[in-house]
């Protein structure tokens, strides 16, 4: 078994294969059903024994780093411009490449207005492992 | 108290339940509450039959099962109360036990989480911190091996290489987590041997006990690892050494060669050489020649190409690797390590940096970019 990051983006990645409007202007239930659906897809992984973590990001937050001895740290953004935005991930342990892929493309149908998969470009990548393989 | 130990006495409780009438899965949970008992229990009140104990506990906890269950379907079933005077445990129980955890239907991971849990005796929440997943993920994904195995009848022979095959892996994961599952690997491969008298398993028992061995020279304390031309030898364990290949001599003279004898055949010529400069390379690269043979893995392919590199010098390593799929994994980390050998730091520094980028573990990645590193050094002075 191996682990993969199921990341979702915001922003960034390849160019979107449907247009779509933001959230905000779905329908109430149209939101409801892409909610239902990610909850769903967790319990079906973990159903199947391959679900080992998911979580989402607020947008918002700051770049942040080390400004020198006794200085307070220095924060940059909100990121307007930036390109690539995280919105979340799932995180699973599955057989192999190809399961992983097969799982986010199940996930990249999640419903978006008028219930239509919404085609969103989800990054798949493997975790390093802990330790190497002993007998190799 | 001695938690392998008890465990040992899981898969013979499992079958004596089985035999009494109990399907697997059910007898399975029963003997796993029954542990949880015995822990709570034991210290303070140790039994004299352990195993009659378990038994005894386990039966109880499985009846109280099949009741909580009748009486949710609101349907009558006679259970017996007591154990039937019947069938007790068949010598070949464990050994059937070990079949039915590894059988073909199962995926991999199922064979594994199943093996550790009925055969090892481990519960859920260990198993889970083994492998770094959530306890309801791994519980699910045991109650569907159940599942999967449910329809097998509990005292069919298997095939013992699929059991193998589940026992490497489990030593493979070594010990990331806070149960050691090479330890654990090498208990059942024993009791495995103990069970049945077969050259392969002995093979693995001894490839396993002959690296096992060496494990405490192989990582330094941070956790980053040490090629085996730099380990401290003395570092060596000289027992389990000694063990390793004691049991691999005697299943070599059965004269029937396999994938893991070649192995641990390998393996023992590490262990027997008491400097790097000592090693026999030409032995080993005819070693890696008959596991070519036998199996006509990539793997095997690969490593063969290193010792040829040893053995014949780094341009002959390089030709070998020549002949190999560049896609492999830690090919491109062989060629950065002949290259040194063959006097090119400068495209050694390259491909070891190229081959961190691909490496497959954490300490891989580390060891690698340090050796680019170095060189890259060197090359600047």
């Amino acid at each position: 078994m191996a682990k993969y990051l199921l990341l979702k983006h915001y922003r960034g990645g390849p160019v979107p294969a449907v247009e779509q409007a933001p959230m905000d202007q779905w329908t109430p239930e149209e939101v409801d059903a892409h909610v239902q659906f990610m909850r769903d897809f967790a319990a079906r992984l973990e159903e199947t024994g391959e679900f080992v973590d998911t979580q989402a990001l607020a947008p918002d937050g700051a770049f942040v780093r080390y400004d020198g001895e006794g200085r307070p740290p220095v924060t940059d953004g909100p990121f307007v411009e930036t390109k690539d935005l995280i919105a979340g991930w799932y995180i699973i342990d599955v057989e192999s490449w190809e399961r992983a892929v097969q799982l986010a493309g199940e996930l990249s149908a999640a419903p978006g207005p008028g219930g239509k998969p919404n085609y969103e470009w989800l990054e798949v990548r493997p975790f390093l492992a802990d330790s190497p393989t002993v007998t190799e | 108290m001695n938690e392998p130990l008890l465990r040992d006495l899981v898969p013979a409780v499992i079958g004596v339940l089985v035999r009494r009438g109990a399907d697997f899965a059910a007898a399975e949970d029963a003997v796993q509450d029954a542990l949880v008992e015995a822990v709570r229990l034991w210290p303070d009140d140790p039994p004299r039959d352990p195993k009659g104990w378990l038994v005894i506990v386990a039966w109880r906890k499985f009846l109280d099962a099949v009741r909580a269950d009748t009486s949710r379907r609101h349907r009558e079933v006679r259970v017996e109360g007591e154990p039937m005077p019947g069938p007790g445990e068949a010598a070949d129980d464990t050994l059937h036990l070990y079949f039915l955890c590894a059988h073909p239907s199962l995926t991999p991971a199922s064979a594994v989480a199943l093996t550790l849990r009925a055969v090892g005796g481990l519960t859920t929440r260990q198993i889970a911190r083994a492998y770094l997943v959530p306890e309801a993920t791994m519980a699910q994904r045991i109650s569907r091996a159940k599942r999967t195995v449910s329809g097998v009848r509990f005292n069919q022979p298997g095939d013992v290489a699929t059991v193998l095959r589940v026992l490497y892996l489990v030593f493979n994961e070594g010990y990331s987590g806070d149960v050691d599952l090479a330890a654990e690997a090498i208990r059942l491969t024993r009791q495995l041997a103990a069970k049945i008298n077969h050259e392969e398993v002995a093979g693995l028992l001894a490839l396993m006990l002959l690296h096992h061995a060496r494990r405490p020279a192989r990582t330094r304390a941070d956790g980053s690892l040490v090629p085996l031309t730099e380990q401290d030898r003395s570092l060596w364990d000289t027992q389990l050494i000694a063990e390793g290949v004691d049991v691999l001599q005697t299943a070599l003279t059965r004269d029937c060669l396999g994938e893991f004898q070649a192995q641990a055949a390998i393996a023992a010529l590490h262990a027997d050489a008491r400097t790097v400069e000592e090693t026999d390379w030409v032995q080993i690269v005819e070693w890696y020649d008959e596991l070519v043979r036998l199996t006509d893995s990539p793997v095997a392919r690969l490593n063969r190409a290193v010792a040829v590199g040893e053995a014949d010098g780094p341009r002959a390593g390089l030709a070998a690797l020549a002949e190999l799929d560049p896609a492999l994994p830690r090919h491109t980390a062989a060629a950065a390590y002949l290259h040194e050998r063959d006097g090119d730091p400068i495209t050694a520094a390259r491909l070891y940096a190229e081959a961190a980028r691909s490496a497959p573990s954490l300490p891989e990645r580390n060891h690698l970019t340090r050796q680019a590193a170095r060189l890259n050094a060197q090359l600047r002075s």
